[in-house]
C-alpha cells in the first residue's frame, strides 16, 4: 500500500500548464521534500492533493483510494492534513479556539447546534495537548491577535496535527521565521511520530535536508528529478533548476 | 406574426437591457463594485430625457446620458472611493443612494407615469417582405449593436481599453506600471453610468417612466451579469438576450408568472457554469 | 465562542416585560411591538449575514412569503391559527431549502446579488399574480379573538417568540456548529482543509434563517393584520441589513437593538416628512461611512478617540476589527 500515489496529474488555468503531468508515489511514513524554483508549481501541486484545485486530468490516490473526484472536506476526513504558505488563522478566536476548531472538524459533534464549545472539557483537554506538542499550551487563552508570527506558525501546524492525519502537508513551514524560532520549529518536526507521512515545502536547504530522506524537483510543472537525499543532491539537473532563475 | 412581434420586442428589450447591463458588469469586472444604485441611475436618465425633450430626441438623450455620467463620477470620487477595499460597505451605499435618488425622482418628478413620444422620424414603421415592424425597436437593436461593437473596440483596441484590461487583471502591477488606476475607476464609473442613463432615456418610448422602474430594471440587470458572466462585454449581450427573450415571451405567455420563469435560466446556468456564460473560473 | 450573554438577555426579558405598564397609550405600544417583530427579522438576517458572512438582499421574501401564506390560509380556506402558522413558517423554510440551492452556489458579492434577484422575483409574484394575491391592493386580515385581539397580549406574544428565537440563536453561536458557522465566515478555505463541509453549513444557516424571517412573518401579520407586496420589497429586505449593521454584524442584541431604532426612526420622521426613503438612504450612509462597526462600538471608539485626542496627544486610538471591513466573498 501506498500512502500516496499521482498518476499523470495535470494543471491549467486558462492556457497556463501549471502541471504537466506529474507521476510520483509516497510510502507510509515517508518524508518527502518537494523543491523548485518559485512558480514551479508545488503549492499547486499541494491544493490538488488537498482538493482545493480539480486537476484538469490525470489521478490522486491516497491509500490506494482513488481521491481525485473528492471535494476537500472529504479529502481531509480520509486523512489529509496541511498547513498554509499564507497563514490561515482564525483571527478574532484564541489560540485554543483555534486548535478547537481543528478538532471538531474531523467530528460528528461539529453539528451540535448546542453545548457551549468554550466549555468542553474533553476538547479543551485535547487541544491543550496538541499545543504542547508544538510549546503554545501556556499561550492557550491568548487571542491570536495578539501572539508574534513564529507563534502563529507553530499554530498552524498544531491546527493541522489536531486533525490527526495519516498524511501532512506542509507548504514552507519556516516562511519568514527568525534563525531562533526555525531551530524551534525544526526540532518540533523532528519529534512527530514516523508512522505520520509527510511531504513538505521548504526553501530552507539546511532544515529541509536535515528532515527529508526523498526529495522530488518540480520545475516548470515536471518532475525534473525524484530520488533519495543523495541522488537529487548530486543530480546536476537540481543545480540547473536553480541556477537558471 | 405573434411570433416575430415577440422576438423583435424581445430584442429590443434586450437592447435596453444591454446598455443598463454592460456598464454594472464592467464597473464590477473592474473595481469589484456591485453598483445597486444602477437601476436607480436609469430610471434617472428617462427622467431627465422626459424633462430636456425640448431639445429634440437624440439631445434629451445625450443630456441624460452626460447628466448621469456626471452624477456617476460625483459617486465614484466622494462615496466610492472613500469606502476603497471594503466591498460590502460599497454595495451598501450605492444601495443607500440608491433610495436617495429614487425618492428625489419622485419628488421632481411625481408618482405619475411620464410617457415620452418616440422621435418624429421613427414612429412609423417598416416593412420587409409583407411584414411591419416599428420602427423606434429596429432602431434600438441597431443602437444596442452599435453600443456593444463601440464598447469592445473600446476596451480591446484602444488605450484606454488596455488599461482597464491589465486593471482588471491584476490592479498592483498596473498600478506599478505607472497606469493610473485611480483615474481609470473614475472614468469606468462615468461610462457604466453615462450608459445607464442612456439606456433609460431610450428606454422611455417603450417603457414611460414611473416610480419603481429602478427596483424592476436592477433585477434584471443582475440576472444579466449573472448569466453572462461577471466583466465579460459579450456575457452581458448574450445575458440580455436571453433575459430579454425570457420576459418578453414569459409577458405575452404567462404573465401571471413572468417573473417565475426568469428564474429558470439563472437555475439552469448557476447549476451548470456558476460563473456564467463568459465568466472566468476563479483560480 | 464568546459566552453567551444569556444573563444580558434575562435582564433585558425582564425590561422589555415592563414596557407595557411604563407606556402611555396603545400607539407606543404598538410601536413597541414592531420592534419586536422587526427585531425578529433582524435576527433572521444576522444569522445568515452576521454569523455565516453571506449578506442576503432578499429576506423580504421569507418574511412576505409566510406572511401571505399564513393570510391566505386563514381567511380563504379558514383553516385555525393552530394548524396555519406552522404551515406558514414550513412554507418560508421550503423556500429557503429552494433558494439556498440556487444562491449558495456562489459567495460574497455574487451572493448578495443573486437573493436581491430572487427578492424581488417573489417580489414580483405578489405583484403580478393578481388571482392569488390580490396584486398591489394587498390582502387585509379580520380581527383576531382573545389574547391577539388585545394589544398587550399580542407584545407578550410577541415578546416571548422574539425572545425564545433569540435565546436559540445564542445558544446555536456558541455551540460547535455555531462556531463553524464564524469559522465558515472568516476562513473558508481553511475550514474545508479542516474537514468542515462549507456548503451544508451555510445551507443550514440559510434555510434556519429563513425559517426565523417566516416566523416573523407571521408575527408581522398579527400585528399589522395586512400585506401587499411592499411587505417584500428591496425596501425591507435594506432595512434589515441596514437593523444588523446599525446594531453591530454578528452581535447578539445588535439586531434588535438597530430594529428599535430604525422603528422608532421611521415612526418619528413620518410624523414630519414622507421622505423616509431618502433619510434610510442617508442613515445607510451615515452608519457605513461614520461607525461601520454597528452603533454602540462605533460610539465607544468615537468616544475614545475625541477623549484621547483632549487628554494627551499620543497617538491613534487602535480601531477594533469591525466586520464590515473584513467581509470578504
Amino acid at each position: 500500500m501506498t500512502a500516496l500515489r499521482i498518476d499523470d496529474l495535470h494543471k491549467s488555468f486558462g492556457g497556463l500548464h501549471v502541471i504537466q503531468g506529474v507521476n510520483f508515489t509516497v510510502e507510509p511514513g515517508e518524508r518527502r521534500l518537494l523543491l523548485g524554483p518559485n512558480g514551479a508549481g508545488k503549492t499547486t501541486l499541494f491544493n490538488l492533493i488537498a482538493g482545493d484545485l480539480r486537476p484538469t486530468a490525470g489521478q490522486i490516490r491516497l491509500a490506494d483510494e482513488d481521491v481525485s473526484d473528492l471535494p476537500t472536506f472529504r479529502r481531509a476526513a480520509r486523512g489529509i492534513g496541511r498547513t498554509f504558505q499564507i497563514l490561515t488563522l482564525f483571527a478574532r478566536e484564541s489560540v485554543i479556539g483555534n486548535v478547537i476548531m481543528a478538532l471538531l472538524g474531523g467530528r460528528p459533534q461539529r453539528w451540535k447546534p448546542y453545548g457551549a464549545v468554550a466549555k468542553d472539557p474533553v476538547l479543551r483537554r485535547e487541544a491543550l495537548e496538541v499545543l504542547a506538542r508544538v510549546r503554545l499550551d501556556t499561550l492557550a487563552d491568548r487571542p491570536v491577535s495578539e501572539t508574534s508570527y513564529g507563534e502563529k506558525r507553530r499554530l498552524e501546524i498544531a491546527m493541522a496535527l489536531a486533525q490527526a492525519p495519516r498524511i501532512l502537508l506542509l507548504d514552507e513551514p519556516l516562511a519568514g521565521l527568525s534563525k531562533e524560532e526555525r531551530g524551534t520549529v525544526s526540532a518540533l518536526l523532528a519529534e512527530l511520530p514516523r508512522n505520520l507521512t509527510i511531504l513538505m515545502i521548504e526553501h530552507d536547504m539546511d532544515v529541509a535536508l536535515a528532515f527529508a530522506e526523498k526529495i522530488a524537483l518540480l520545475h516548470y510543472g515536471r518532475l525534473i528529478v525524484d530520488g533519495t537525499r543523495e541522488e537529487v543532491i548530486a543530480d546536476p539537473r537540481t543545480r540547473e533548476a536553480y541556477l537558471a532563475q | 406574426m405573434f411570433w416575430i412581434n415577440g422576438f423583435l420586442n424581445s430584442f429590443a428589450f434586450g437592447a435596453i437591457l444591454f446598455l443598463l447591463a454592460v456598464g454594472f458588469s464592467l464597473i464590477f469586472g473592474l473595481m469589484r463594485v456591485a453598483n445597486l444604485a444602477h437601476g436607480a441611475l436609469f430610471m434617472l436618465g428617462g427622467y431627465i430625457a422626459t424633462s430636456a425633450v425640448g431639445l429634440g430626441f437624440a439631445g434629451a438623450v445625450l443630456v441624460a446620458g452626460a447628466a448621469c455620467a456626471v452624477f456617476g463620477g460625483i459617486l465614484e470620487r466622494t462615496l466610492i472611493r472613500r469606502l476603497a477595499g471594503r466591498e460590502l460597505a460599497q454595495v451598501l451605499g450605492t444601495l443607500g443612494l440608491a433610495f436617495i435618488i429614487a425618492d428625489q425622482c419622485l419628488l421632481v418628478w411625481s408618482g405619475d407615469p411620464i410617457a415620452q413620444p418616440a422621435p418624429e422620424a421613427l414612429r412609423g414603421a417598416v416593412g420587409f417582405g409583407g411584414i411591419v415592424f416599428p420602427a423606434y425597436r429596429l432602431a434600438l437593436v441597431a443602437l444596442a449593436l452599435v453600443a456593444f461593437v463601440g464598447i469592445w473596440a473600446l476596451v480591446e483596441r484602444t488605450t484606454l481599453g488596455a488599461r482597464i484590461r491589465a486593471a482588471v487583471d491584476d490592479r498592483e502591477m498596473a498600478r506599478a506600471m505607472g497606469i493610473p488606476v485611480s483615474r481609470l475607476f473614475t472614468t469606468v464609473f462615468c461610462l457604466g453610468a453615462g450608459l445607464a442613463g442612456i439606456g433609460g432615456a431610450l428606454a422611455a418610448p417603450i417603457m414611460s417612466v414611473y416610480p419603481g422602474l429602478d427596483s424592476e430594471m436592477l433585477p434584471l440587470a443582475l440576472l444579466v451579469v449573472i448569466l453572462g458572466g461577471i466583466g465579460s462585454l459579450t456575457g452581458a449581450l448574450a445575458g440580455s438576450l436571453v433575459i430579454g427573450l425570457v420576459y418578453t415571451f414569459g409577458q405575452m405567455l404567462l404573465p401571471d408568472l413572468a417573473y417565475v420563469i426568469l428564474f429558470l435560466p439563472m437555475v439552469v446556468v448557476l447549476a451548470v457554469r456558476p460563473q456564467g456564460f463568459f465568466g472566468r473560473q476563479a483560480a | 465562542m464568546k459566552s453567551p450573554g444569556m444573563k444580558t438577555l434575562g435582564i433585558l426579558l425582564l425590561c422589555a416585560a415592563a414596557v407595557p405598564l411604563v407606556l402611555p397609550g396603545p400607539f407606543y405600544l404598538s410601536i413597541a411591538t414592531q420592534v419586536l417583530v422587526y427585531g425578529l427579522f433582524a435576527v433572521s438576517v444576522n444569522l445568515i449575514a452576521g454569523y455565516c458572512g453571506m449578506v442576503s438582499l432578499g429576506h423580504a421574501a421569507f418574511l412576505g412569503i409566510a406572511g401571505y401564506a399564513f393570510a391566505l390560509l386563514t381567511t380563504s380556506t379558514g383553516w385555525p391559527l393552530w394548524a396555519a402558522i406552522p404551515a406558514a413558517v414550513a412554507l418560508s423554510v421550503a423556500a429557503g431549502a429552494l433558494f439556498g440551492l440556487v444562491a449558495l452556489r456562489t459567495s460574497g458579492l455574487s451572493f448578495l446579488m443573486i437573493t436581491l434577484a430572487l427578492g424581488q422575483i417573489v417580489w414580483g409574484i405578489a405583484f403580478r399574480y393578481v388571482d392569488l394575491t390580490n396584486g398591489e391592493n394587498g390582502i387585509s386580515m379580520p380581527r383576531f379573538q382573545g389574547l391577539l385581539a388585545s394589544g398587550t397580549g399580542l407584545y407578550y406574544l410577541c415578546l416571548a417568540v422574539t425572545a425564545g428565537c433569540l435565546a436559540l440563536v445564542t445558544i446555536l453561536a456558541g455551540s460547535p456548529l455555531g462556531a463553524s458557522m464564524q469559522g465558515v465566515r472568516d476562513q473558508p478555505r481553511r475550514m474545508s482543509t479542516l474537514g468542515y463541509d462549507v456548503w451544508r453549513i451555510r445551507y443550514a444557516a440559510y434555510v434556519l434563517s429563513a425559517g426565523i424571517a417566516g416566523i416573523a412573518g407571521v408575527l408581522y401579520m398579527l400585528l399589522f393584520r395586512f400585506i401587499s407586496p411592499h411587505t417584500l420589497s428591496l425596501t425591507v429586505s435594506s432595512e434589515a441589513v441596514l437593523m444588523v449593521i446599525a446594531g453591530g454584524l454578528g452581535t447578539t442584541f445588535g439586531p434588535v437593538v438597530g430594529a428599535a431604532l430604525v422603528v422608532l426612526l421611521k415612526n418619528v420622521a413620518s410624523a414630519y416628512t414622507d421622505r423616509w426613503p431618502t433619510l434610510l438612504g442617508l442613515i445607510f450612509l451615515f452608519i457605513i461611512v461614520v461607525v461601520p462597526e454597528g452603533l454602540l462600538p462605533g460610539a465607544r471608539r468615537l468616544m475614545r478617540t475625541f477623549g484621547s485626542r483632549l487628554a494627551t496627544r499620543r497617538g491613534p486610538t487602535p480601531i477594533p476589527a469591525s466586520p464590515i471591513k473584513e467581509a470578504r466573498p
